[in-house]
């Protein structure tokens, strides 16, 4: 790790201010960005901390919705909205180890995009908005690539808003080393129709299935999937998966959610 | 009724408490007063010539007290090869010097080519950055793959080297035609090509060094994470360094796991050394994971076609093997020992099989080195067995236990002799077989299967019977072989003044219990309570020459010096007690801690005698020298051959491929016991590890050199998840025959025998699913490979 300045506001305009500074960056739960700053791949030359700013953490309703600060972490959401949502509180309780969950928040899990990260695929499957320190943009319109958001520099999530469904449930493949997903699937019916989104598998990040999403808007069924199936073309491959059997991974962990909803 | 104490009881684990308290003292847990800190620049290119390291500016910058290049050790001896294997041809091996850093060439990833040394660790850590930048290394093409690397002659990780062999071995070559001929003529041959996938050895605590240098004295120490401190100094002093060895103390402290990667002397031991000596300061290294991943020995990584030659009905006529054996860049210390001697000599398993042949190339590559890992060279050799004989079975439609039970050695046999070599001293491999398929209750197998395809998974039996040969020896025998070490070990019980004793033991614990499991035992043989009794280990200024622990080899080889050490001082105490007692020494008696005139009442306790030993007033002061103290090393007459048989059911998901390893039983034959829980635990160890390899662990290198698994990322370590709870049995003991104690050793069979049994039950899941068309996966047997294996019809 290289050296670097900290700063640690408790206001969110303090933390915009110092997120102009030169070579700063924000420093949520840091569970991807401490790693790569221990091996000297990333160096900025100031974190803000946005861990001091109580009006970004906690949980609440609005209306139907449910509001989620962006520095909450995964133990948070996992332990508190297990009645108000609970396959999101789920999703939340199986990310990473008790450690991870207890640093990691929602906001930097969706800021970075991790192409195998799991919130991607609960924002993008609830349709859900991403609220900032300027403006809402809607979870279909943020997520625009492999590590790429919406999000303009400075820019700081400062909460999500997700409608609550009907019923909803994700399922993950988890990859055996490092337990992110291989491939990943969050299935949430409402009542205008179903949303089915995949994390793990695409190499332009989480994606929704829209024929998925039309057989079960259709009938919200595992069968109604039956000789639906993903092209292997723009599936990711590694030591771990090839394309091919990610797409296949699309489908059965779809067919899972579908029948663990609730 | 268990014993609470002494030889066979489950006495907890003394240096666990310090151990799970924080308060282990390792390596890097070490702080010394003007220490400084030692940073290693290594290779990012997989093969390349170095045409400059500028270190001007390193030099310059701030804390920065010395660097070190390959030019500073080019004059000082190789990291040697401990056994000489010669070729079919009767050539020896080919033996490139490993340098202490490289020069010249960088040839793996990782390979270390200079080390800054600075105030501080940040100081170090901007340093080698920097000199890393002023270097420039031509990069060559990378050689990774073993066959193309023996195939072209025009790349060469050794340029004296033409094409990449380190050695061409066959045993036994005077066989060889005979087993051909079987091959010819035999009704039914199955062959099976596998890889015996390469492993990072993953010790918890990475490797850290410290050298310290006194100028008043001109004495050296070296601090390290060594299994063997005495094997360490000998390369260094002997070999590396020229240090004499009484100028130079090595201490492995508490090691947190070495699983052979700790065996060995590795060139970061020498720089810190040198360094100490020319800073006149304490110099200190301890490896990221990072380097670790990249620089630690790695395991197994061959390349196999076996064959087995057989009669209709399952009886086994031959066995002939060709085996790619990976070495690496360069030669570590026991690499040549481990695809050979520790390999092929194991490849008649518990089996009367008449004929066998093993070939074995091994191939430089511009990969990290590849040494001995829990196992060695039997994993491979079982691995390669377990699977053709079930291929086997499939094949010919033959039941696989009827078929081990058939070619079985019977216990009448023993000592029996192997075509490979060995010479079996005792085992009954059918009990162990027996009692394997007791604990897992087959006539409920199809029941189980029916309710886990109600599930929707597919569950599958797999087996292994497994052999092995543990502590390795004797040293004359392993001297005509190639070793250029003895493989005793040496132990020194001292009794005190006040009847306390110390045991300083050749043997090195780093995780394996042997300062509980060797108290049990002094303490049981001469009638003191455990817990006066001290085990000291891994200081060569404290210790005997012993040869630390690998191989299994700690309790049968050092636990049998003690042994005899022991022996020393009960026959010493007679006489004391003899000159005290007034008795003759033949009517003195030893039981229970106390010297006894047969016959009479009359009796000197241990605490007395030892104390007259050290207060002779009413002493045999002319016949006998005072003191109690004795040691004795150990040279074993032959291996040890602990077996078993494993039994491992799995499910198969056969909508993602995952394999889950729902039920695993041992039945395991180690010779006598001496603490139930420890066998247990290195069971449990052992089989985690087989499973890791067998399910989960990947070492790949792309074709240009780079580990593209070297990070916890991507390099699947078995977890809590992955393992079943384990089902383990002891209870078959044939006693070793040739060692005091009976015992065996188990620290390596679970790693040995557990990979097969995980692989054919995964096969026997897939057959069972109607996946017949799979005959082998290679391992890891990892969910995406199950998949695609599926799908290939």
């Amino acid at each position: 790790m290289y050296n670097f300045d900290f700063v640690k506001p408790s206001t969110l305009d303090e933390a915009v201010a110092a997120l102009g500074g030169e070579d700063a960056q924000p420093l949520s739960g840091g569970q991807t960005l401490l790693p790569s700053m221990k091996q000297r791949l990333n160096a900025p030359g100031v974190l803000v901390s946005l861990t001091g700013i109580a009006a970004l953490k906690g949980v609440s309703m609005e209306g139907r919705l449910l509001v989620i600060g962006g520095a909450t972490p995964h133990a948070v959401v996992a332990a508190e909205v297990a009645s108000a949502y609970p396959a999101l509180a789920a999703l939340a309780g199986g990310i990473g180890d008790p450690a991870v969950r207890n640093r990691g928040t929602i906001g930097g899990s969706l800021a970075n995009n991790d192409p195998s990260a799991c919130y991607p695929s609960a924002a993008l499957g609830s349709g859900a908005t991403i609220v900032t320190n300027n403006r809402e943009i809607a979870a279909d319109d943020f997520f625009t690539g492999m590590f790429e958001t919406a999000l303009e520099p400075g820019e700081i999530i400062t909460a999500v808003k997700f409608p609550v469904p009907e019923k909803a449930a994700y399922a993950k493949f988890q990859q055996p080393a490092s337990r992110f997903a291989l491939t990943g699937a969050y299935v949430a019916k409402y009542g205008d129709g179903v949303r089915v989104a995949i994390t793990g598998a695409s190499e332009g990040g989480v994606f929704r299935w829209t024929e998925a999403e039309e057989a079960l808007s259709r009938s919200f069924t595992a069968e109604a999937l039956n000789g639906l199936s993903l092209p292997e073309d723009g599936m990711m491959g590694d030591l771990h998966g090839t394309p091919a059997y990610r797409a296949h991974l699309c489908a059965v962990m779809t067919r899972r959610a579908v029948t663990a909803a609730r | 009724m268990p014993k609470d104490g002494g030889i066979g009881a489950s006495t907890k684990r003394r240096e666990d408490i310090r151990f799970l308290t924080g308060r282990g003292v390792y390596t890097d847990d070490l702080n010394l007063h003007g220490q400084t800190f030692a940073v290693f620049c290594r290779s990012t290119v997989a093969h390349g010539k170095i045409v400059s390291i500028n270190t001007a500016a390193t030099e310059a910058m701030p804390g920065v007290l010395a660097v070190f290049t390959g030019q500073d050790f080019k004059d000082v001896g190789g990291n040697p090869a401990g056994w000489l294997i010669n070729s079919r041809d009767g050539t020896p091996m080919r033996e490139p010097k490993r340098p202490v850093l490289a020069h010249g060439k960088v040839r793996h990833v990782g390979d270390a080519y200079a080390a800054v040394i600075a105030e501080t660790y940040a100081q170090a850590k901007d340093a080698a950055e920097q000199l890393a930048a002023d270097t420039v290394i031509d990069e060559l093409p990378a050689i990774v793959d073993m066959k193309a690397a023996v195939a072209d002659p025009s790349n060469r990780v050794h340029d004296e080297i033409p094409d990449n062999l380190c050695f061409d071995w066959g045993w036994i070559e005077d066989n060889r035609a005979a087993v051909d001929e079987v091959f010819k003529t035999a009704p039914h041959v199955t062959t099976l090509e596998l890889v015996n996938n390469r492993l990072v050895p993953n010790a918890m605590e990475p490797r850290a060094s410290i050298g310290e240098y006194f100028p008043g004295t001109g004495d050296y120490k070296l601090t390290t994470t060594s299994q063997n401190p005495h094997l360490t100094r000998l390369l260094i002093a002997a070999f590396v360094m020229g240090i004499p060895e009484n100028k130079l103390q090595v201490v492995a402290p508490d090691v947190g796991g070495g699983f052979g990667s700790k065996i060995y002397h590795y060139g970061e031991e020498a720089v810190v050394l040198a360094a100490a000596k020319k800073l006149k300061r304490p110099v200190r290294w301890t490896a990221e994971r990072s380097e670790s991943f990249l620089s630690d020995a790695h395991g197994r990584d061959h390349v196999t076609k076996i064959e087995l030659a057989c009669e209709k009905d399952g009886t086994f006529l031959a066995f002939r093997t060709e085996t790619l054996a990976n070495v690496g860049a360069y030669l570590s210390n026991f690499s040549t020992a481990t695809p050979t001697f520790l390999h092929g000599t194991l490849m008649a398993g518990p089996y009367k099989v008449p004929k066998v042949y093993v070939n074995v190339k091994t191939v430089f590559t511009n990969t990290a080195p590849v040494d001995a890992y829990r196992g060695a060279g039997r994993p491979e050799a079982t691995f390669s067995l377990e699977r053709v004989i079930d291929k086997m079975c499939r094949e010919l439609g033959l039941d696989q236990f009827e078929v081990r039970r058939k070619n079985f050695i019977t216990p009448d046999m023993y000592p029996y002799t192997t075509p490979v070599g060995l010479v079996y001293d005792t085992g009954n491999y059918h009990a162990t077989l027996d009692k394997a398929l007791e604990m897992t209750d087959l006539a409920g197998f199809e029941a189980r299967a029916a309710e886990a395809k109600a599930r929707g998974k597919l569950r599958g039996l797999g087996l292994s019977t497994w052999i092995e040969a543990c502590g390795i020896a004797p040293s004359n025998l392993v001297g005509v072989l190639g070793s250029r070490v003895g493989l005793y070990d040496a132990a020194t019980v001292r009794v005190n003044a006040t009847g306390n004793i110390s045991v300083m033991t050749g043997a090195h614990s780093h995780g394996q219990g042997h300062e509980t499991v060797f108290a049990q035992i002094v303490a049981e043989k001469l009638g003191v309570d455990a817990t006066s009794v001290e085990i000291v280990h891994g200081d060569t200024a404290k210790i005997p020459f012993g040869m630390g622990s690998y191989g299994s080899r700690s309790l049968a080889v050092c636990g049998s010096a003690i042994d005899r050490a022991m022996g020393k001082i009960i026959a010493k105490g007679k006489k004391i007690a003899a000159h005290m007692l007034e008795a003759a020494e033949g009517d003195i008696e030893f039981k229970d801690g106390t010297f006894s005139v047969a016959g009479t009442d009359k009796a000197k306790t241990f605490g007395e005698i030892a104390f007259s030993a050290y207060v002779p007033h009413n002493y045999p002061l002319e016949t006998l020298e005072p003191g109690l103290e004795e040691t004795a090393f150990y040279d074993p007459g032959n291996f040890t051959y602990p077996a078993g048989a494993y039994l491992c059911e799995v499910e198969v998901d056969p909508d993602t491929g995952k394999v889950q390893v729902v039920a695993f039983h041992c039945a395991d034959d180690f010779g006598n016991i001496m603490n139930p829980m420890i066998v247990e635990g290195q069971v449990h160890g052992g089989v985690g590890q087989g499973i890791g390899q067998a399910l989960c662990e990947n070492t790949t290198y792309d074709e240009n050199g780079q580990l593209t698994s070297a990070s916890f990322m991507d390099y699947a370590m078995p977890r809590a998840d992955d393992v079943p709870f384990y089902n383990v049995d002891y209870s078959c003991q044939t006693p070793c025959t040739h060692n005091p104690l009976g015992v065996k050793g188990c620290g390596e069979a679970g790693a040995i025998g557990s990979p097969p049994a995980v692989v054919n039950a995964v096969i026997d899941a897939l057959h069972r699913g109607g996946y017949d068309h799979v005959t082998h996966i290679d391992m890891p047997v990892s969910p995406a490979r199950v998949w695609a294996a599926m799908q290939k019809h």
